[in-house]
């Protein structure tokens, strides 16, 4: 199954599309983030048959029949525990997870957290369009309260989950986020996400045209001052330059005016994504329209993978009992002989 | 002096407190009957509380175990000797004690706190109410303090040894070797030696209370059975199906991937597998039951011999999962461990009341393979067939076992691995003219294609796709077409499958059939039968989806059929909607297996039934031309 890489040729974009025709509605996020996550993979020389796109159920899952990798369409919020099975079995492939907001964190919430929790070294791309799509429109785990939708026609009352906090909770060990339409941001998450030995979660801010227009529009519109772009080792500021954002007395954000008649801009946050989870839970807290929302990578750690563990009580036990071999199997514990005379001896 | 006397079997019963280790007695007591070269059948019966308040009439756990000088296919329908441990053991128990019975009592635990619980207003030990039944009562909670006078165990602790001193007594009973006894006691309790030497303090003043007290006058010697040459050891139905799927793997050239969530009585499938890690098997508790079945499909679709098991609830849980399996035809062995249901149910009793379930639990069209395993060492060779067909068929099979195998234990012969015949997985390397639904013109099955495998990049998932290229497809003819070749696939498992297992003649009086874990029971009363001159024959089907083709020619040659099945009527109903003959049932359902007088009172009652105007023989000739080939 690993024969040695064919000759390696160049891919491009191109070569990660598949024959299908896309059937997302014209205009929708998707779109963008599916050429986005195309070109990353030619660019980072992939292999394509070594890729494997698993999802759920929703507009965004449909994504794998769009890659030309290999790729299993599963069932509603089932994904990341295929994508586990696949990925414990096949630690040599590059799986990739595409969900939704719905599909991962609603129907799907539990196996999001054991994956991440295990720290299966999937990568994990949740499309957050604060709606379920597919099903037409009905408000989703991430709406946020008030939401008019379909199933909720007074408003939405049930408090939103926050993807991002959802994951450092879990004990995620790589948290981004980006909008749909950033492929460069995109890029450079997904680049880092590849290399990153453990599950990683990237919430994408997703656009659906059809049936929540416009829900990321103020985010993305003015990314100067409603984006808090991250950079490891940079203090953390927005507004070009003039806003930044300091830690209160009681551990809380607080968004400050930087130089003249605020405050130094020694005073700031400092930006490290191996910085301590809590400090990512604060970052990803930052929610529109209270604060600019931090985009680009949150959160990273190094923790051992589930695979590579399982794999390795695997040749601790060939190392120390040899290599398992069927007769000795059957003749574990008490064994007996009956003679050619039909009795025991 | 006490006489010998010889007896071809004998069943015990052992029964007591959740927490007074009669699991540990009788499976202790069962090594010794094998030792001795007995044929044996274990029936281990216990509440689902883990440690029922003491003396409780619903914290009472039983082991039942027949050990016999032939051979044998049943732990027995009621106790010649029943010892108890408490007055709600005998309770609970004594209704089933033969007449004339052995019963063993620990006087001591009849004191009136431990009466009342169990709704006796008078000790039944000071009445007459146990005439019938050879009664030994025997201050057993006394004896074992006494036998540990000077230790340094606690009084509580002390108290926990007496499981054993009921051990040596019925060892001395049976005479049986202490030697070995109180090697493995020495074994079993390595970690903690001082609790290791008292038990076998209190084991050796069991038995020796027994040969000085003169309590019995007879001490009983059941000769060794004869059984077919070979190398034995004794196994349960759930260590036999983990060791069938290791096998099953090995001769496919692959390892197991296993993935489940614990439940009774299925957990200990896992717990068997999860030590087999040298022989490669990669096993992974998941979160839950449906994320075990995702987790299969995904190691199916890597390439694995992906196995997940569980029971009722959990089944009910993955049965998505498994049509989605269907849709992308990747193998996956289900195993259903059943027991009592609906819902939570009767976790820790046997049922055979998950067959609808198996056959017709998903939404859609979504038909699979369904085997069943008939008795605890057969739950190898079904784990073995399961693994085969899966993957030959690239479709998930059902594998049924129920709680009654998977607990009870027999002597089994070990087979040798290498007179087996292989099944070797190759996926398919070659991209040029691939397409994923393009099927094997014999089995129907699509190539495993399996990621990693250059020039074969295809996406797979739960949308209906196109019958050759497997690209979405919603158009209305292929749908059908799909539909049909879905279930095509699973009829054609039938040229994969042995010969129908039938005792007696393919006429006759009655036939019986049955399925799954009631075959000791069904096979004993055939013989019992049959040995009386009646014309009665026994079909015990492996396969319920597709149905065994034997089953076809015989059917419609009886004057009666009756189908014997633990639930209220499931295989009856798929047998008289696939034949349109008129078929009995013998049902229960009371979380128990059939004994065998019930089985041969109703095919007895069944002989003395005259033809009726709908039964098999009439209906058959009908039936001849209407039936549809396999
Ligand atoms: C078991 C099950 N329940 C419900 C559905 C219906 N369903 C399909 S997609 C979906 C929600 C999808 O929302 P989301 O995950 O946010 O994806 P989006 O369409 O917005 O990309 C639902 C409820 C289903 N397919 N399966
Ligand atoms: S419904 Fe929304 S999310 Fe779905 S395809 Fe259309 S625009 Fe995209
Ligand atoms: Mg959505």
């Amino acid at each position: 199954m690993s024969d040695p890489a064919p000759k390696l040729v160049k891919l491009t974009k191109k070569d990660f599309e598949s024959n299908q025709d896309v059937r997302w509605c014209p205009g929708c996020g998707d779109y963008a983030i599916l050429a986005t996550v195309q070109r990353t993979l030619a660019q980072l020389g992939v292999r394509r048959e070594t890729t494997v796109f698993v999802s759920g159920i929703g507009c965004s899952s449909r994504f794998p029949y769009y890659m030309n990798t290999y790729g299993f369409h599963s069932i509603h919020g089932r994904a990341p525990a295929v994508a586990t099975g696949l990925k414990v079995a096949r630690p040599d492939l590059d799986v990739w997870v595409i969900t939704g907001d719905g599909d991962g964190l609603s129907i799907g919430g539990n196996h999001l957290l054991h994956a991440l929790r295990r720290n299966v070294e999937l990568k994990i791309i949740l499309f957050n369009n604060q709606i379920y799509g597919l099903t037409k429109g009905q408000y989703s785990p991430t709406s946020k309260v008030g939401t008019r939708s379909g199933s909720t026609p007074s408003g939405s009352i049930d408090h939103p989950v926050n993807p991002l906090q959802f994951a450092l909770g879990a004990g995620a060990t790589f948290v981004a986020r980006c909008t749909d339409t950033d492929a460069k941001g995109l890029g450079v998450i997904l680049e880092r996400a590849h290399r990153h030995k453990g599950s990683a979660l990237i919430e994408i801010l997703q656009n659906c045209p059809v049936f929540n227009d416009g829900i990321w529009d103020q985010v993305k519109d003015e990314p100067a001052e409603r984006q808090l772009q991250l950079a490891d080792g940079k203090p953390l500021t927005y507004a070009g330059g003039t806003m930044g954002v300091r830690l209160g007395p009681n551990l809380q954000t607080e968004l400050v005016k930087i130089g003249d008649g605020g405050v130094a801009a020694d005073q700031l946050l400092v930006h490290h994504d191996r910085g301590s989870s809590a400090y990512a839970y604060l970052l990803a807290g930052m929610t529109h329209p209270d604060y600019p929302v931090p985009v680009g990578v949150l959160h990273v750690e190094d923790k051992p993978t589930y695979e590579a563990m399982a794999h390795q009580q695997i040749a601790d036990a060939r190392a120390k009992h040899g290599e398992g071999q069927i007769d000795e199997l059957l003749h574990s514990g008490m064994t007996w002989e009956v003679g050619a005379d039909g009795t025991r001896h | 002096m006490s006489k010998t006397q010889e007896l071809d079997r004998v069943v015990i019963r052992f029964a007591g407190d959740s927490g007074d280790g009669m699991q540990l007695t009788g499976t202790e007591f069962t090594k010794a009957a094998a030792e001795a070269g007995n044929d044996i059948s274990t029936f281990p019966d216990f509440p689902a509380e883990i440690r029922a308040p003491a003396g409780s009439l619903f914290g009472v756990s039983g082991f039942q175990l027949h050990f016999s000088s032939g051979e044998i296919h049943t732990p027995g329908d009621a106790p010649d000797v029943l010892v108890v441990m408490n007055p709600a053991a005998l309770k609970t128990n004594i209704k089933d004690l033969v007449d004339g019975g052995v019963l063993i009592v620990n006087s001591g635990a009849f004191v009136e706190a431990n009466l009342k619980k169990a709704g006796y207003t008078s000790s039944p030990l000071d009445d007459d109410s146990l005439a019938k039944y050879r009664v030994h009562a025997v201050d057993i909670s006394h004896l074992t303090v006494t036998a540990l006078d000077g230790s340094s165990l606690s009084t509580k602790e002390k108290g926990r040894s007496k499981n054993f001193f009921a051990l040596g007594l019925v060892f001395w009973m049976y005479g049986r070797d202490l030697e070995n006894e109180i090697r493995r006691i020495h074994q079993q309790f390595a970690k903690r030696p001082e609790l290791g030497d008292a038990n076998v303090t209190v084991f050796k003043a069991g038995y020796h209370f027994g040969e000085t007290a003169e309590v019995f006058q007879t001490v009983y010697k059941v000769p060794a059975a004869k059984f077919a040459p070979g190398t034995y050891r004794n196994i349960t139905g759930n260590e036999a199906l983990a060791m069938g799927l290791v096998v099953g793997a090995h001769l496919a050239g692959k390892h197991v991937f296993y993935a489940g969530y614990p439940i009774t009585p299925a957990s200990s499938i896992l717990h068997s597998l999860a030590k087999f890690k040298n022989y490669g098997v990669l096993t992974l508790q998941t979160e839950d039951e449906i994320a075990a079945m995702g987790a299969a499909l995904g190691a199916a679709y890597g390439g694995a011999v992906a196995v997940t098991a569980s029971s009722g609830p959990g089944i009910a849980l993955k049965q998505e999962g498994i049509g989605l399996g269907v849709m992308t035809e990747l193998p996956v062995v289900v195993i259903n461990v059943q027991r009592g249901g609906p819902s939570t149910g009767l976790p820790t009793k046997t049922e055979q009341s998950d067959l609808f379930q198996a056959l017709y639990g998903r939404n859609g069209e979504s038909p699979v393979p369904v085997i069943a395993a008939k008795s605890p060492g057969d739950s190898f060779y079904a784990a073995i067939e399961a693994v085969k067909i899966a993957t030959t068929y690239m479709v998930p099979v059902f594998l049924l076992s129920d709680g009654y195998i998977a607990n009870g234990s027999e002597p089994w012969p070990l087979p040798d691995v290498s007179t087996m015949e292989r099944f070797d997985i190759a996926h398919r390397t070659e991209p040029n003219g691939y397409y994923v639904y393009e099927r094997d013109p014999e089995t129907l099955a699509r190539a495993w294609v399996i990621p990693g495998t250059p020039g074969l990049e295809h996406r797979i998932g739960g949308i209906e796709k196109d019958f050759l290229t497997g690209n979405i497809s919603y158009e209305a003819v292929n749908h059908e077409r799909q539909t049909k070749v879905r279930a095509d696939k699973v009829a054609r498992v039938a040229q994969s499958i042995g010969e129908l297992d039938l005792r007696g003649e393919t006429s006759g009086d009655a036939l019986v059939i049955g399925w799954g874990g009631t075959f000791g029971a069904l096979r004993q009363a055939t013989e019992e039968l049959r040995a009386q001159g009646r014309r009665v024959s026994h079909a015990h089907l492996r396969w319920l989806s597709p149905l065994e083709p034997g089953l076809e020619k015989i059917i419609g040659n009886f004057r009666h059929v009756m189908v014997a099945e633990l639930n209220s009527g499931q295989l009856i109903t798929v047998l008289r909607a696939r034949f349109l003959i008129d078929i009995k049932g013998l049902n229960k359902v009371q979380g128990q297996p059939f004994m065998v007088r019930e089985v041969v009172a109703a095919l007895e009652a069944l002989c003395e039934t005259a033809t009726t105007s709908k039964t098999a023989a009439s209906a058959a000739a009908a039936h001849a031309s209407q039936a549809s080939p396999v």
